[in-house]
Formats: structure tokens, C-alpha cells, sequence
């Protein structure tokens, strides 16, 4: 028998129909909701007529536009009037349509939706899973093909269970050795799309690979898959072993018993045969890996805490200069400048990337003892679910958290893209642990650094970017 | 979907990689539960003098001169000539509505983003990958020359510069068919229902705990 791909193992066992063309129906497994991206699709199956085909596939929540503030309001604390429609709009749907599990705005269970998934065992290994979000790449850390969709692929799943798609290439991202102290899954993603680039991904499923990702605790891959898309491939995923098999166990939706038995003994089969073939092949030392600061507007941009912002007369293509002179334009930084001499005003802690309980554990490691520098005009950590918050708070973390001048908050998308009223302001520069850097993602006129959770206290608290391992 | 036809039109340049969907269309539009509504903020933050937000009558906006949509000599182009890595970032589907409320019914570029090269077929809007040297020309070309248009042919895969050279691009053959056809995707895979429940029955007996 030929060597296969995890990918080709995924791929292939989730064929429902083949075209002569290539294109295949692929069986989606789980399908995740949320209020942004699933009213015109629910529409769309009004309109015409259609049923969603399997409800019990679908687990929903409200993330996207939800206040991180005033939740003794209830849907009143929804300020913004076209936000708290989209908010109604998807507990009318849920209503109709149904969903397995469904956490509103409100519920104790409810967050981002990349978090509440494989919390909840929603997400499971071998799966395949979707959602209207790029991020859905997160979940690739469980061992399943999970990728973002369009609107119209939302229809599409609730009408036939399957999606029109055509296989990608495959690329191994192996990352060798073992990262130094102080350095992340964060780290790790930001140095790999350095390298690969903004599209090097494109047309691509990765699977990360090596010592250094075997070494990340699941949350680390969340984190490390979750920015795949940035490096333009649609999927990411990592190889099932123990910690995998033991992260799952006990969720609430995850198999028990008997059951559980027989889809451990198939998950075991879920790693890249010795001698499959990838289409390409990135190499990382992971020992060279050193905390990342973004510089621009797009995560490419990216150098390591003792480097600096570039300069773009050293870049001969033109394109590339034209690029980047308009990303320092709107970063307002000048070439050569040292990363830690760029004094961030904001701290945002928190979405799909790096809002779960290591990542707060490491940000409030970083926090205990010190206080935020009086130039930052606003910290704020953002749990990823409610039920990271409650972990948190069992472990302290919020009082270390507030001691230190942060506040805490409601769980949600929040300033990772300011839907709801967490929204940067002008000329605001934020250290984010989230995802984009793009012009305008967190506020209008906001510019931001993506860092590590570490890296971001760290720079709260010294009023500028500094190496974490050195605080 | 509406039928692609053959169709031959004004180019506006948008000189910039890596365009992102956010900067195609800012989330304050996202809140929106509707499918169309989104052609007066395509490209809002660059478009615009001011913030924009839902609600707003933007066509008493004040327009960033300096922007190239804004300039009278692409009044009404109906294709979009850009760089590398188009439509990257975020999954919205509100880009390619966006792009093709406002009018646009092609889109030209070296390379696109996954995500939105999938939704802007599932939608009519006609994307065509050439070359980058390719689009480099055209660059110059339209630059240089006011009222530049250029022919596009999806039947025949070419597009047609004024002076009559053809460049040929390349379309996944079932892309091409829906397109010309404006076919409903949901209703042609629905045809194959008869499969998806065999799979689905099959899948059931080896990964039961997927059902439960």
C-alpha cells in the first residue's frame, strides 16, 4: 500500500462522490456557526425551500459581535442596534433550524468559537470540520481537516452535508529541535510565515511537523494552526498522539466508553505514514526561533524583538518597496528604528489565537508582581469562553490580572476585529496576541504589533516592546 | 448566481499587493444581515475622508481624491487590475458582494487567496490569474492610456488587450461551466444525494461516535 498524508488519510476517507473532473462532494463532519457569516446563508435555505441536512452536525455560538462589558444588560448591553439584529438574528435561526448544541449570548458556555469547539469535544480527530471563519484552521491542532468557508459554502453544507472541493498540494512545516525558553507556539507561527510568506501557503494544506511542534501542548498547536491562513493555507494540522487522545477525553461530546476505545484505536492510525510524499518541504531550527513583534500591516511583516523595522530602500523589487513604504506610512515608523523602542498605548489579550488557559496562565505569569506602564492607555484580557474565564478565575489569575492594571473581561471575538465596542481608535498602537495586522482590522487609523501573550504584558509593562526572556 | 457573459470593459488600477478582505470591506458592514447593500462601501477606509459606519447615506460622504476609484478617467470600470495575493485574510463572503454591487464583474491579478477565489466564483465575479509580467504590462498600459478597456472571454479563456493580443488564463473546468451557466451549486450537488447517503450510512458503521 502507497504511504499516505495525514491530509490524504482525511481526505480520503471522506469521499462522498467523485466527479470526472476531479472535484469531489466532501462529507463534512461538524459544522460550526456563528452570527456573522451564517443569516444569508439560513436565508438562502428559506428561500428556497431547503432543510438543513443534518442539524445534529452543527454547534453554534454568538462571538463576533458580543460586548465584553455589561452582561448584567442582556441583549440590551448590545449598544449598537445592527449588531444585537445579527446577535437575534442567529438565535431566531438556531430557533428554526436547530443546532446539537447552541451557545447564546449570555451562556455560561458561550465563546469564541475556535475555543468552544474543542473544549466542548465538538472538534474531534479525523474529523472534518468547517465554519464560515478563515480561523477555522484551528482546530487542524486535533488531528482533523478543518479549514475557513464563504457564506455560500454555509448553504451549501446545511443543504447537503458536503462541499464542492478539489484537493490541495501538501506542505510538511518541520519545525527540528526544541524552542528555547520564553519562546511560543506564537513565536513559532509568526517565524514560519516570516519565512513562507503572506500567499506561500496558498493552494497548500500544512501539516506541522518536528520535535518543537510534538513539544507544544495542544493549545500551543490551536495556536501555531490557527495562523496557518495567515500564511495563506486554507488548512493546518498536526499529527495525533498521546496528548492529543488525552486532551479530548472527557469532553462533553467526545466518545465515551466502549466508544471511546474504538475511535482511539482509529485516531492512533491519524499521522503521516513513514515515506509519504508532501509536495513541499520547509525546514525551521527551532533553536533559532526568537520572540516575533510584527512591523507592518500584514503578518509577513514580521522581525524578532532585537531586530528592526526595515528599511524598504534595501528591497529591490518594486512592488515589495511600494508595500512596505505604505505599511511603515501607516504604522508611522521610520526604517532601522529597534523593536524595542516602539511604545504600544494598547494591550489586548486574547482571540482565537492565544485566549485560552495557558495562554492566560503565561500572560499572568509575566503580570504577577508588576504593574502596567503609565503611557498604556488601556489593557484589557479577553477570555476565550466562559469556561476559560471560570478556570481563570479558580486559578486567580483575573485578581493577578487586575492587580497589575488590566481589565478583565467578558469572553469574545472583541478587539481582535472590533465588531462590537472594543474598537481601537485612531493612531492607537496596540501589542495584540491576536491574528491580523492589517490596516484598519482592530479600529480605523489602529496599528498593530501581533506578539505572544508573554510579549504583550511585557511590553505593557515597560511601556515598550522588550524581550520577554529578559523581563 | 448570475450567468458570466462575455463581457468587455473599463480597468481601474489598483496598485497594491497582498490586498486583504478586511481593506476590500471593514467589518462595520459585516453586522448586516442582508446579501446586498455593500457597493457603496467597497474599499471604504480607502474611498472615504471619514469613517464610515451601517446606517450612513454614503453617498454624501466626502471621496478620497487621490484614491483611484474616485478618479473620473475609471468612472464605471467594470474590471479591476491588481497585484499579488488578492483577497487574502478573512473568510467574508461580503468582498466579492462588494466588489460586484458596486459593479465590478472581473477581476484581474497575478495570484488570489483561496478563500476568496471560492466565493467570488460561487458569486459571478470572474477572477483571472495571468502572469505577473502580464499584469505588470497592463499596469503601464492602462496607467498610460485614458479610457483603457479590455475584452474578457470566459468561453475562450482569453483576455483581449485594445490591440488585439489575447492572453489566455486558466479556470477549473466545473468553475467555468457554472459560471457560463449561472448554475445552482446546492441544486447540482443535491443530484447526488442518492451517494451522500450511502457515504453517510457506511460512515456511520466506522466512525460511529462522529453520529452520536
Amino acid at each position: 500500500m502507497t504511504a499516505k498524508t495525514l491530509y490524504d488519510k482525511l481526505w480520503d476517507s471522506h469521499l462522498a462522490h467523485q466527479a470526472k473532473d476531479g472535484s469531489v462532494l466532501l462529507y463534512i463532519d461538524r459544522h460550526l456557526v456563528h452570527e456573522v457569516t451564517s443569516p444569508q446563508a439560513y436565508e438562502g435555505l428559506k428561500l428556497a425551500g431547503r432543510k438543513p441536512w443534518r442539524v445534529d452536525s452543527v454547534v453554534a455560538t454568538a462571538d463576533h459581535n458580543t460586548p465584553t462589558r455589561n452582561w448584567e444588560r442582556g441583549l440590551d448591553g448590545i449598544e449598537d442596534p445592527v449588531s444585537r439584529l445579527q446577535v437575534e438574528t442567529l438565535d431566531q435561526n438556531m430557533k428554526e433550524f436547530g443546532a446539537k448544541v447552541y451557545f447564546p449570548f449570555l451562556d455560561r458556555k458561550q465563546g469564541i468559537v475556535h475555543v468552544i469547539g474543542p473544549e466542548q469535544g465538538a472538534t474531534l480527530p479525523g474529523m472534518t470540520l468547517v465554519c464560515g471563519d478563515s480561523h477555522t484552521s484551528t482546530h487542524g491542532a486535533l488531528g482533523c481537516l478543518a479549514f475557513g468557508i464563504g457564506t455560500s459554502e454555509v448553504e451549501h453544507v446545511l443543504a447537503t452535508q458536503c462541499l464542492v472541493a478539489k484537493k490541495t498540494k501538501s506542505m510538511q512545516v518541520v519545525v527540528d529541535g526544541a524552542l528555547g525558553h520564553g519562546v511560543t507556539a506564537k513565536d513559532v507561527i509568526l517565524a514560519i510565515i516570516g519565512k513562507i510568506g503572506t500567499a506561500g501557503g496558498t493552494g497548500y494544506t500544512i501539516e506541522f511537523a518536528g520535535e518543537a511542534i510534538r513539544g507544544l501542548s495542544m493549545e500551543g498547536r490551536m495556536t501555531l494552526c490557527n495562523m496557518s491562513i495567515e500564511g495563506g493555507a486554507r488548512a493546518g494540522m498536526v499529527a495525533v498522539d498521546d496528548k492529543t487522545i488525552e486532551y479530548v477525553k472527557g469532553r462533553p461530546l467526545a466518545p465515551k466508553g466502549a466508544m471511546w476505545d474504538r475511535a482511539v484505536s482509529y485516531w492512533r492510525t491519524l499521522v503521516s505514514d513513514p515515506g509519504s510524499k508532501f509536495d513541499k518541504v520547509v525546514t525551521l531550527d527551532a533553536a533559532a526561533i526568537q520572540p516575533q513583534v510584527t512591523w507592518g500591516t500584514n503578518p509577513q511583516m514580521v522581525t524578532t524583538i532585537d531586530g528592526k523595522v526595515p528599511d524598504p530602500a534595501q528591497e529591490k523589487d518594486p512592488v515589495q518597496r511600494e508595500w512596505m513604504e505604505r505599511a511603515l506610512k501607516y504604522m508611522d515608523l521610520k526604517p532601522n528604528t529597534p523593536i524595542t523602542e516602539i511604545r504600544p498605548d494598547k494591550i489586548f489579550i486574547g482571540a482565537c489565537t492565544n485566549s485560552r488557559i495557558e495562554d492566560l496562565r503565561a500572560a499572568a505569569a509575566v503580570a504577577k508582581g508588576r504593574h502596567v506602564a503609565p503611557s498604556v492607555k488601556l489593557a484589557i484580557v479577553v477570555p476565550g469562553s466562559g469556561l476559560v474565564k471560570e478556570q481563570a478565575e479558580k486559578e486567580g489569575l483575573d485578581k493577578i490580572f487586575t492587580a497589575a492594571g488590566f481589565e478583565w473581561r467578558q469572553p469574545g471575538c472583541s478587539l481582535c476585529l472590533g465588531m462590537n465596542d472594543d474598537l481601537a481608535s485612531p493612531g492607537d498602537r496596540i501589542a495584540s496576541t491576536s491574528n491580523r495586522n492589517f490596516e484598519g482590522r482592530q479600529g480605523p487609523g489602529a496599528r498593530t504589533h501581533l506578539v505572544s501573550p508573554a510579549m504583550a504584558v511585557a511590553a505593557a509593562v515597560a511601556g515598550h516592546f522588550v524581550d520577554v526572556r529578559k523581563v | 448566481m448570475d450567468k458570466f457573459v462575455k463581457q468587455e470593459g473599463l480597468v481601474v488600477p489598483l496598485d497594491r499587493s497582498n490586498v486583504d478582505t478586511d481593506a476590500v470591506i471593514p467589518k462595520q458592514y459585516l453586522k448586516s444581515i442582508k446579501r446586498t447593500g455593500y457597493g457603496p462601501n467597497l474599499f471604504d477606509e480607502w474611498r472615504y475622508l471619514d469613517h464610515g459606519e451601517p446606517g450612513m447615506d454614503h453617498s454624501r460622504r466626502p471621496l478620497n481624491p487621490n484614491f483611484v476609484l474616485n478618479q473620473p478617467r475609471y468612472r464605471g470600470a467594470t474590471v479591476l487590475l491588481a497585484r499579488e495575493n488578492f483577497g487574502c485574510g478573512s473568510s467574508r463572503e461580503h468582498a466579492p458582494w462588494a466588489l460586484l454591487q458596486y459593479g465590478f464583474q472581473a477581476v484581474i491579478a497575478p495570484s488570489f487567496a483561496d478563500i476568496f477565489y471560492s466565493n467570488s466564483l460561487k458569486n459571478g465575479l470572474l477572477l483571472i490569474k495571468l502572469d505577473a509580467k502580464i499584469v505588470d504590462r497592463l499596469f503601464r498600459e492602462v496607467e498610460g492610456n485614458s479610457g483603457y478597456r479590455l475584452a474578457v472571454d470566459l468561453e475562450a479563456q482569453t483576455v483581449t488587450a485594445p490591440g488585439g493580443e489575447s492572453f489566455r488564463f486558466d479556470i477549473d473546468p466545473f468553475a467555468k461551466h457554472s459560471l457560463l451557466n449561472g448554475l445552482d451549486e446546492i441544486g447540482l450537488s443535491l443530484e447526488h444525494a442518492a451517494d451522500v447517503k450511502a457515504f453517510e450510512a457506511k460512515h456511520r458503521e466506522s466512525q460511529p461516535w462522529l453520529f452520536t
